[in-house]
């Protein structure tokens, strides 16, 4: 693969995988919900996201020209995904689960209206379609956040140690470097700075309106892009995969 | 209240001129509506009916979730996602028809969560390989669309209203069960070998789905009187079997009755015994995963208490908020 | 949990149409719970969510006194008036 094509692989990849592997945490809540409406409605989210994995997985192997979508999510090993290690994070309870999808929900409006306008023309129209989710699934949070934040101390307090758990992945989520640098002068991505200003007013303020105090500095995530995991992710994969891996090459 | 239903028909007033005034109304086929005068055991009987219908929903997704985590495809991911969601929403279209008839949600739920109400025994059972997931959507969906067609013409218009949309919604669970089946049949001999091990254990569960032989059934009588039911037992469950020993055929799988046959003169299949211990001791509570599908129905619901808590202690203090404003 | 009536409009150009029910908290979360529920197959364009106990029925009992009368006022139907075919445009 040529350079060019491997920044922009790269990139599809990264945003691929933190569906994909968002996709199947959320799933894993379909059927055991904390009550049947609610069951549906998060079986929704999960639905739209793995589909949204399904689309950029598409986009980079036509990319990379190679090899089908589902090579891509029951082929490869951990070190080769490239999501950020917030979304592997287990789904705990519907505090950690719903604070994970905040924050994931509120970057996702963010980055998809950003892409809209991406020169890369099949992004921007997987960008287009994705919105129109990502804006009613951050409806669905937010509500969520106020709903435990404002509701019961049980509540509020399964929030805020969701809020100190998570609190610090969110600065993968707008890394930067110099392979990223390129596509965004190049009108491909997504600026990540422009991104974090954004996210960091949209999550404020919802939190201002809450007792939720982020916690400050210490420890950051990093290294998903790269393929630097938690353990968590080799295990979800172990399950994931495993009908691709213990019976190779059959249709299903 | 609409939805809830206004009890006009308290317990004792079952006067017979009463009572033949609402036989009449069903012999001319009229719908009957929540409001409406009805003897108490059609009321009671509907309850229970639509209540362990909505049960069996509401448990059957577990057997089926088992698989969500690893399905081997994207494509077969989605589809049983959206399979299982559809069981959730069927679960609740029947919670609230049966909401209707006075019995709300939460007491028909505890119900379940006890172990005092009962669901169909098909989900006692595991699913262990891939193919299992085919078989269900094939074999019991199967069976369950048999069962519910024919209630798409019960006398209880809200019941008969969701079932409509429920048989709308099932057609493709059916067809994407036959469709893993296909795949598993015609794949490598391990596919095939697990295709045939699902259907070897699943094929006497699923005719065992259509109730007890009509000779047995407590409560068939009645209810095909009040045309709550429209079909006997044994009648669905020949349909089921005629309609479905040809698709075995063209899978190249083999049903697991050394007794089935078919019989030139009535152009119909005969098969062998069922064997009703089997049954009656899963409806007890005895089944391989009883325990199992019942511990994680509790568990989802203890655990989703804070959740339902802090909501409704949320729009309890917005509603007040919205009064002082 | 409170229980609601939802009310889909299939599309542009038809009335709202009861489609069944749903529980939830508040309002809020009862039009969010009905569009999860019930537009999951392109259903509806439009919802409306009603507070179950705020409906008002009308009596069964009432059914004879209310809805009969009607059925003798057959000169409230067009097809009462026999007119020669001739006669066009009316």
């Amino acid at each position: 693969m040529p350079n060019k094509n491997e920044a922009r692989y790269n990139y599809i990849l990264n945003l691929a995988d933190n569906t994909l592997v968002l996709g199947q945490r959320l799933s894993g809540w379909c059927g055991v919900g904390p009550f049947l409406e609610e069951d549906l409605a998060l079986t929704n989210t999960a639905l739209d996201i793995i589909g949204q994995a399904q689309m950029l997985l598409n986009l980079a192997i036509e990319i990379k020209g190679e090899g089908t979508v589902d090579d891509l999510a029951f082929l490869r090993d951990q070190h080769q995904f490239k999501n950020v290690l917030l979304v592997e994070q287990p789904n705990g309870d519907y505090a950690q689960t719903m604070f994970r999808q905040y924050m994931i929900d509120s970057y996702h409006v963010h980055l998809y209206r950003a892409l809209v306008d991406s020169s890369e023309k099949q992004l921007a129209a997987i960008a287009e379609k994705s919105l129109k989710e990502v804006n009613y699934h951050k409806e669905r949070s937010e509500l969520w956040i106020k709903r435990m934040a404002l509701g019961t101390s049980e509540g509020l307090e399964r929030l805020q140690k969701a809020a100190n758990n998570l609190w610090h992945y969110q600065h993968e989520l707008f890394e930067n470097s110099e392979e990223l640098d390129k596509l965004v002068k190049q009108g491909i991505a997504a600026d990540p700075n422009q991104l974090q200003q954004n996210w960091l007013n949209d999550v404020s303020k919802l939190l201002a309106k809450t007792p939720i105090k982020t916690p400050q500095s210490g420890w950051r995530a990093t290294g998903g892009r790269l393929g630097h995991h938690s353990e968590y992710l080799g295990k979800m994969l172990c399950e994931m995969q495993f009908l691709q891996r213990a019976y190779p090459n059959c249709e299903w | 209240m609409y939805s809830q239903g206004l009890r006009d028909s308290k317990a004792g007033d079952d006067s017979p001129e009463l009572l033949e005034a609402f036989q009449k109304r069903i012999d001319n086929e009229e719908k009957i509506e929540p409001r409406d005068w009805m003897p108490q055991a059609y009321r009671q009987t509907l309850i229970r009916q639509i209540s362990q219908h909505a049960h069996s929903e509401i448990v059957g997704q577990l057997p089926e979730a088992n698989w969500v985590s690893r399905a081997p495809t994207l494509k077969r991911k989605l589809i049983l996602l959206a399979k299982i969601q559809d069981e959730a929403g069927h679960g609740l279209y029947l919670y609230s028809a049966a909401e209707t008839l006075g019995e709300s949600r939460h007491k028909m739920f505890e119900d379940l969560l006890s172990g005092k109400a009962k669901y169909s025994s098909i989900f006692n059972y595991p699913t262990l390989n891939w193919a299992d997931v085919g078989a269900v959507g094939w074999l019991v969906d199967g069976a369950a669309i048999m069962n519910q067609v024919a209630l798409c013409r019960t006398s209880y218009g809200p019941y008969s209203r969701s079932m409509v949309k429920i048989c709308k919604e099932e057609s493709f669970h059916q067809r994407q069960g036959y469709d893993i089946m296909i795949k598993m049949a015609q794949g490598t001999a391990q596919q095939k070998a697990m295709a045939q091990d699902a259907i070897n254990r699943l094929w006497w569960p699923a005719l065992m789905m259509f109730g007890p032989s009509d000779k047995d059934s407590k409560h068939s009588g009645q209810s095909m009187k009040w045309k709550i039911k429209r079909f006997s037992n044994d009648d669905l469950r020949d349909k089921f079997i005629n309609a479905t020993v040809p698709q075995a055929e063209y899978l190249g799988l083999t049903i697991p009755d050394k007794d089935l046959k078919y019989n030139e003169k009535s152009k119909t299949y005969e098969h062998g015994e069922i064997d009703w211990n089997e049954f009656v001791n899963v409806i007890k509570g005895n089944g391989e995963c009883n325990q199992q599908r019942m511990d994680a129905r509790n568990r989802a619901y203890d655990d989703g208490k804070w959740v339902r808590a802090t909501a409704a202690a949320y729009a309890k203090k917005q509603q007040k908020n919205e009064k002082v404003a | 949990m409170k229980l609601y009536e939802v009310f889909l409009r299939a599309k542009s150009g038809l009335s709202h149409k009861h489609v069944g029910s749903v529980h939830a908290t508040d309002a809020e979360m009862a039009m969010q719970n009905a569009r999860d529920l019930y537009t999951r197959r392109e259903e509806g364009e439009s919802i409306w969510i009603v507070d179950s106990c705020q409906i008002i029925s009308s009596n069964p009992k009432d059914k004879a006194a209310y809805f009969e009368p009607a059925e003798d006022k057959i000169y409230r139907h067009p097809d009462f008036y026999p007119i020669d075919k001739k006669v066009k445009n009316i």
